[in-house]
């Protein structure tokens, strides 16, 4: 029987909301206090949702070690405590937290084998929150 | 359509462990789970149903009697009790937090009279919660 499992991480990143193609007066006036240059943080958490078939024999959709394991190595480690303006991806891609989501999701689904990738929900402060299902609609 | 979710807490133990497999076998998959004098989550249950609002009512469902059957059929049975022990679903089942949304889909699912299941969502830590919407 098929269910979803979601797992919540925490990582904290800088960023600073400026794009290339809006003269000074524009990026002020669309991402207002996120345009300051010198950037500023959020603590972030992050919802993984996997879906898939219970394994009978270990009543499992997928093994936590191997999610947590996956999420450490390729998200948490690649954005905790980091500048996000000085990643590769975010180098012409403004560092949103829906692009960040987007990015995420992207990551997750060619890196993570055990279970199939439903969402990724981004919470970039209490206030507000993403979620990414590759494009399709969400189920709940 | 509406979706009305009602939430309940309740506390379990539990341990996971398959006679199938070996002693280092169930070390290797379940890690610190596998310890046979078990281990305890406060559980949150969320239990979505969903339904047209009656005209009469502005109801979708009775909302007294959707906390009657969670009581009866989840918490009555689960909270403070030892589930690989004491609840009937897991004295051949792993009682994971999936197989556990699923059993308790299937207490209630038998027991609501109107109200029609949407989603069990079951939450072992604030961290880490299992969905499940019947089967396929």
């Amino acid at each position: 029987m098929k269910a979803h499992l979601t797992r919540r991480y925490r990582f904290s990143a800088s960023h600073r909301l400026h794009s290339p193609e809006l003269s000074a007066e524009e990026n002020r006036a669309v991402y207002g206090k996120c345009n300051n240059p010198h950037g500023h943080g959020h603590n972030y958490a992050l919802e993984v949702t996997v879906s898939g078939a219970v394994d009978p024999a270990t009543g499992m959709v997928c093994n936590l070690v191997d999610l947590d394991s996956c999420v450490e190595q390729e998200v948490l480690s690649r954005y905790h405590l980091e500048n996000l303006n000085t990643r590769q991806e975010f180098a012409v891609t403004v560092p949103t937290t829906e692009n960040l989501c987007i990015q995420i999701f992207d990551i997750l689904q060619r890196r993570f084998p055990h279970a199939h990738l439903e969402t990724v929900r981004l919470e970039e402060t209490m206030m507000n929150s993403f979620e990414y299902a590759g494009g399709k609609e969400l189920i709940s | 359509m509406v979706y009305l979710t009602r939430k309940a807490e309740f506390a379990a133990s539990h341990y996971y462990h398959n006679p199938d497999f070996s002693p280092e076998e169930n070390q290797r998959l379940f890690g610190k789970c596998n310890n046979p004098n078990g281990h305890g989550h406060n559980y949150t249950l969320e239990v979505t149903v969903k339904g047209e609002v009656d005209p009469r009512s502005g109801f979708v469902v009775d909302l007294k009697q959707l906390k009657e059957v969670m009581h009866r059929e989840v918490l009555d049975a689960m909270d403070h009790r030892f589930l690989n022990k004491e609840v009937p679903e897991f004295f051949q089942k792993i009682p994971t937090t999936e197989n556990l949304a699923i059993a308790i889909w299937q207490r209630l699912d038998l027991k609501l009279q109107k109200a029609k299941l949407h989603r069990v969502r079951v939450y072992e830590t604030q961290d880490l919660f299992v969905d499940f919407y019947g089967e396929e």
